[in-house]
């Protein structure tokens, strides 16, 4: 359980960035951005903002005294802009004032003369114009191109999914603080603290080792701030650089929603072709995605789209493409799931498509074509276990969809004005980054004399519980009460060179170097009490329950004498340890290899109910049944199910980013972007942990849980989808998610 | 210009804060007074993580609310009693604070203070005490983590385990809840405190600076200019709020809150589902603060209170230099943002007939989030209809002109006019023609059109569901 930062949450003790007390004499950054999205700058006039009350300093490109980059896969971000600018909100200036008031009162006088050009915000359009981030990429198998030839069934069509705003509830932000010897400590909320630290050394034109970033937790991530947390640190570095004062700078909501990256919307062509049995036999998809303006992280994301195109089902001959496409918006980025949850949303889109043709339920097809143990996917892993297909036949059979068909149906009968639908929902996604190189991490471990713990890893906490699950992990190695363990907060000084905070993988591969460490302490205590209890065989020794065991027997010797023993020994009490994970490879040029430790998998069943009378729909139930393995935390666990699920729904039914027509982010307040509520969470959420089947796993038997869940939301749109289509038999939904109350009108007014 | 000093009771300490009247609160809390387990998270009502609790003194007791302190100017905290997180610490926690730890309702935790206050508030201020409400009185907070279901269930063991009851205000509430340990002790002195600190109680100035009623719609637009002004503070005018029915005639203070609405058994037995539909406007927070006057005032076309009155052929009472006047509500709204209104004129009172015997009263509101979300489109309807004859039809409607709209003219059409489904179709016809809606964030021209054919359709089901067959699209 979350207990130690749960108990801070809930007195009102837990510190964020903004709240941490900072040095007398802290000024405050506001930000000055691009008004045009896209042009050449053609000057910055900052006279008037100079003699406003309190401001000591308007900072450009020219104040940078290192490298003016924060693009990390590549190089193609200033942090503030140079000659051209490319979308509207692009940072162009910084404002330093004795307040924030003060701050963004100036940042609102400087002016930014910009000659403007034609800005390019449509995806389809930018790759006709070969306005890609970089090459297209694809990932096949099999021969398409002769498969649809033996179909019995082929369906094509279109299928978008919108970006998502990631509404962390705690805004961007970072406090930057010199000191001496021209070194500099920053407070950031990043889930990246050392690409931070690397990007800050890189514009201070410092080396690494004079800038230390720190965290404490953050108020939400969700991949908004795993590359888009720098700029941010980067520019309140800049600030306390070249004022020599901390600076502050933290984002308003509103600037937050129009600066920064969303989840990349997708706009797609699929063709499906399946034999007379429902069996999928070809599957080619043209994945168009909006990077934005510059890379960010849409090259990994869109190769986890590729990894994820045919999601949890075999199908022998498959072509995916993808094309990252360059347009004038703030660049889009990171967003649970990573390009996942855009692959899954267009296959599901096919199999719905040809369930219509073919007048199945595309639960059917889906169960048919079901991935199987030893199956093999497109990039030549395979599928390690029946974990799948357990899952489905658990939720089909333990919530008895045979009945929920039937309640539906019948309350279809019975109603005219409401409709329902059902469907199901399978994912199955890795577990790794697949940029194989960051699958790293480290660990730091002190025992302190009175036999405390204190655990240093790269790891962030940001609401995903990772502390709680490497309080357990250290404490099993070590055999002692998780009370005595404390997890420090991420520090670049403690832990270096570390991997992002991201892709599920931060309670695995934090857990097992910290487990290492632990187990490098624990081999040397043994040493300790073998001698100390003249036994001969140090092997013989185990801890358990903070009390020495020999031969699995109490010793009379407890975890705190065995730790003052060891320091009247002159014995190290303090280890570090570094994890890799193994096996793991991939070969970009073949598209095939092993790029994931384990896959994460589940079902879930959706329950939908739409008012066809005013449009509006309202998701009824969500039974999941979901493959945790041996869950460290179920509460933990099953929170996380419970939240990446809504914010999957919320995804595909409400939450809608919409643009000016010079490229504004109109949606750019909570008044007007809309995430769910409290009354709209299902009214039932069930969630049951999948029995274990001992396979491939994460430590101590556990499975990665941060991003699956958000792809069951996917279910979400296709239960509203089956409602209107029980509403209006024949309408032939567009597949345009969020399926907002708006769309479900327009679907319900279709002539039929 | 010299800031003002500001007295008031801040959890268990007496302070003075020398500010503008018009800086929010949570400004204030987190960085005059470094009570940082406040969050800002929006600075515009809609995420909640800024709740406090407001007390007012009010006939001997206080009264609590959870209220926005990014929306709540420093002017109406002086002399009341202002709660934040740090001010509900006890040194254990609390049954509420257990219950959030226990279920897991925390993830990363910077929403959680915000709950914790607003459940406290529903605790000191809920009429009823049931899951119900303790859900509604929460659902101005926003969680981006939990999904909502950890909450919910710790709602469920919260509600299960509380104290005996008492009406709220009442001191047995108040002690209860402290020998329960769900408040510290501190909550039994306050209102002593606030009785000898005096002095404090704004007397009703005169008018001058703008006039702040709830905040909420001011605060969010306008914030910046509300700094340098000298506001004048409706929620001290004691006159201006009530609800109360003369010789038929429901009068309702200007400044009376959409919650007094909402808890109000005069209007819930006047306008019977009166508390759903309200409920369906902003949050419980936002409603403790929210006016009568102000939604009318800041004349959005899409105000709810707006359309909900003007289908009960409201008139509104102003009161200016030149004497006091009577306007009917729907000549109040003469363009996009403008008004019948002198400068410097005050709402003193809004009134409407209570509705006959068998009428029927309907309320409709489709937004993209069904609650705390501004309607895509909504409409009201007042009809009395007797043996399939219409004897009298008023409708409204929002979010499709410039102004909330009487829709004048469908409504004239109905009056008199036999109950059919012909003719309600042909009004509907008619509707259509006397609006204009425009595309922005909250939908397209086309679909707001289409939208109101079905509000209306709703309406019109309520008054004759005989009809479905004939009335669906
Ligand atoms: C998060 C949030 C959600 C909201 N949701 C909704 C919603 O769902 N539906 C909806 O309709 N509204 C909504 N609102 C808008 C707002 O709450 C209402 O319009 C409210 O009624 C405004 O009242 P107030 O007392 O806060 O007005 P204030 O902000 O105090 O004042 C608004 C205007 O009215 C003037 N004024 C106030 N009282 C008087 C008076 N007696 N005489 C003359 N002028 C006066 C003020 O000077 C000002 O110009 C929401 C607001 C927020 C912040
Ligand atoms: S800060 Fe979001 S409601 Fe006040
Ligand atoms: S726990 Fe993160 S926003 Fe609620």
């Amino acid at each position: 359980m979350n207990h130690h930062e749960a108990v801070l949450h809930v007195r009102g003790e837990a510190r964020f960035v903004d709240d941490e007390p900072t040095p007398a004499g802290t000024l405050h950054a506001a930000v000055v951005t691009s008004p045009t999205a896209h042009g050449r700058l053609l000057g910055i006039d900052a006279g008037e903002a100079e003699r406003l009350p309190g401001v000591r300093a308007i900072l450009t490109c020219r104040d940078v005294p290192g490298k003016n980059q924060v693009g990390t896969i590549i190089p193609d971000e200033p942090l503030l802009a140079e000659a051209a600018v490319h979308y509207l909100g692009q940072p162009v200036a910084l404002v330093v004032a004795d307040s924030d008031a003060q701050a963004r009162r100036a940042a609102r006088a400087v002016h930014v003369p910009v000659e403007p050009l034609p800005p390019e915000f449509d995806a389809r359009a930018a790759n006709a114009r070969g306005e890609l981030i970089f090459p297209q990429r694809t990932f096949a198998r099999g021969d398409v191109d002769s498969a649809w030839a033996a179909c019995a069934v082929v369906v094509a069509g279109r299928a978008e999914t919108g970006a998502q705003e990631h509404v962390y509830l705690e805004t961007q932000g970072a406090v930057a603080i010199p000191g001496e010897g021209g070194t500099l400590r920053l407070l950031s909320a990043t889930q990246a603290p050392t690409a931070v630290q690397r990007v800050v050394a890189g514009v201070l034109g410092v080396p690494m080792h004079r800038v230390e970033v720190e965290v404490r937790r953050l108020g939400g991530g969700f991949g908004g701030k795993e590359d888009q947390a720098t700029p941010w640190a980067g520019l309140a570095a800049l600030g306390a650089w070249c004022t020599g004062r901390p600076v502050k700078l933290v984002l308003r909501r509103q600037e937050d929603m129009r600066w920064t990256g969303k989840r990349h919307p997708y706009s797609s062509d699929f063709r499906i072709g399946l034999d007379r049995d429902g069996r999928i036999l070809a599957y080619e998809v043209f994945f168009y995605q909006n990077a934005g303006a510059t890379a960010d992280l849409s090259p990994a994301i869109l190769e986890r789209t590729l990894f994820h195109a045919t999601n949890a089902y075999f199908i022998p001959h498959v072509r995916a493409t993808a094309a990252s496409c360059r347009t004038n918006l703030p660049s889009n980025t990171a967003f649970r799931g990573f390009g996942g949850p855009q692959a899954m949303f267009v296959l599901e889109a096919a199999i719905a498509r040809a369930a219509a043709e073919m007048g199945l339920e595309p639960a059917e097809i889906q169960r048919r074509n079901l991935l199987r143990e030893g199956e093999e996917f497109p990039y030549g892993m395979r599928m390690a276990s029946s974990a799948l297909t357990r899952c489905w036949t658990e939720a089909e059979t333990r919530y008895d969809l045979p009945a929920i068909r039937r309640r539906a149906a019948e309350f279809n009968d019975a109603h005219r004005l409401e409709k329902q639908g059902v469907a199901v929902m399978p994912v199955c996604f890795g577990i790794s980054f697949t940029n194989t190189v960051l699958n790293q991490a480290g660990a730091l471990v002190h025992v302190h004399t009175d036999g405390s713990v204190s655990v240093s890893t790269g790891a962030v906490e940001m609401g995903q519980g990772t502390a709680p699950k490497l309080r357990q992990v250290a404490a099993a190695t070590l055999g002692i009460d998780p009370e005595r363990v404390r997890i420090d907060s991420t520090s670049t000084s403690r832990v270096a060179s570390t991997s992002p905070t991201a892709a599920s993988t931060g309670p695995d591969m934090n857990g097992h170097a910290t487990r290492l460490a632990g187990e490098a302490i624990l081999a040397r205590l043994r040493e300790v009490a073998a001698r100390r209890l003249a036994v001969a065989d140090a092997a013989t020794i185990g801890i358990r329950a903070g009390q020495v065991h020999v031969l699995g027997r109490p010793a009379g010797f407890s975890w705190a004498e065995l730790v003052g023993a060891a320091y009247a020994e002159r014995v190290s009490l303090s280890a570090h340890a570094h994890y890799a994970t193994p096996r793991i490879h991939f070969d970009k040029a073949t598209g095939r290899g092993e790029p994931f430790a384990y896959h994460a998998c589940g079902v879930a069943i959706v329950e939908a109910t739409v008012d066809v009378l005013r449009g509006e729909c309202r998701i009824d139930a969500v039974r999941v049944v979901h493959d945790a393995g041996h869950s460290i935390d179920p509460l933990v666990d099953r929170g996380q199910v419970e939240g990446g699920l809504l914010q999957g729904i919320g995804w595909m039914t409400m939450e809608e980013v919409l643009h000016l027509p010079s490229g504004g982010v109109a949606t750019d307040t909570l008044t007007t972007y809309k995430v769910p509520d409290l009354y709209a969470a299902p009214d039932e959420v069930e969630v049951h942990f999948l029995e274990p089947g001992g396979e491939p796993a994460g430590i101590m038997g556990a499975k990665a849980v941060g991003e699956p869940p958000l792809m069951y939301g996917i279910g979400a749109f296709f239960a509203v989808h089956a409602a209107i289509r029980a509403a209006r038999p024949g309408t032939d939904t567009h597949f345009v998610a969020p399926l907002s109350a708006e769309r479900i009108l327009a679907a319900l007014s279709e002539p039929s | 210009m010299g800031a003002p000093t500001t007295r008031f009771l801040l959890n268990r300490d007496e302070v003075r804060v020398d500010l503008p009247a018009g800086t929010v609160l949570l400004d204030v809390l987190r960085r005059e007074r470094g009570l940082t387990g406040t969050k800002e998270g929006c600075r515009e009502g809609d995420c909640g993580a800024c709740m406090v609790l407001l007390g007012e003194p009010l006939d001997g007791v206080i009264r609590y609310r959870a209220v926005n302190s990014c929306l709540l100017p420093l002017g109406d905290a002086a002399g009341r009693h202002v709660v934040t997180i740090e001010g509900l610490r006890t040194s254990a926690l609390s049954p509420a604070q257990r219950a959030f730890v226990e279920d897991g309702a925390t993830q990363c935790g910077f929403c959680t203070p915000g709950f914790i206050v607003s459940l406290a508030g529903f605790l000191l201020s809920a009429p009823h005490l049931t899951v119900d409400a303790a859900r509604d009185a929460l659902a101005g907070n926003i969680c981006r983590c939990t999904g909502y279901v950890s909450i919910r269930r710790a709602l469920h063991r919260i509600c299960a385990a509380l104290p005996d009851r008492g009406s709220p205000g009442a001191p047995d509430r108040l002690h209860g809840l402290i020998a329960g340990g769900w408040i510290p002790e501190h909550f039994a002195e306050a209102a002593a405190r606030l009785r000898t600190m005096g002095g404090t109680a704004v007397a009703a100035p005169a008018v001058t600076g703008p006039l702040v009623a709830g905040g909420t719609d001011l605060f969010v637009q306008r914030a910046a200019e509300l700094l340098d002004a000298a506001p004048t503070f409706l929620s001290r005018r004691r006159e201006l709020q009530g609800i109360r029915l003369e010789q038929a005639v429901c009068l309702i203070g200007a400044a009376t809150t959409w919650s007094d609405l909402e808890d109000s058994p005069l209007l819930r037995g006047l306008l019977p589902g009166i508390e759903g539909h309200l409920r369906l406007a902003a949050s419980r927070p936002i409603r403790h603060r929210a006016t009568v006057a102000g939604n009318l005032v800041n004349a959005s076309p899409i105000g709810d209170l707006s359309i909900l009155l003007l289908a009960l052929g409201t008139f509104v009472r102003l009161s200016g230099r030149g004497g006091a006047r009577e306007l009917p509500l729907r000549a109040l709204f003469t363009g996009y943002k403008q008004l019948a209104l002198q400068d410097g004129e005050l709402v003193t009172e809004v009134g409407f007939d209570a509705p006959p015997e068998g009428a029927v009263f309907s309320f409709e509101k489709v937004s993209r989030r069904r609650h705390l979300d501004i309607a895509s489109v909504n409409s009201a309807m007042l009809a009395v209809a007797r043996a399939g004859r219409i004897e009298s039809m008023s409708l409204s409607a929002g979010g499709v002109a410039p102004v909330p709209l009487h829709l004048s003219r469908a409504s004239a059409f109905l009056a008199g006019a036999p109950l059919d489904a012909a003719t309600l179709r042909a009004a509907m016809a008619v509707a259509q023609e006397e609006i204009a809606p425009i595309s922005d964030v909250r939908g397209s021209a086309g679909y707001k059109r289409s939208l109101l054919g079905r509000l209306l359709t709703a309406h019109f089901l309520r008054l004759a569901p005989e009809l479905e067959a004939g009335l669906l699209p």
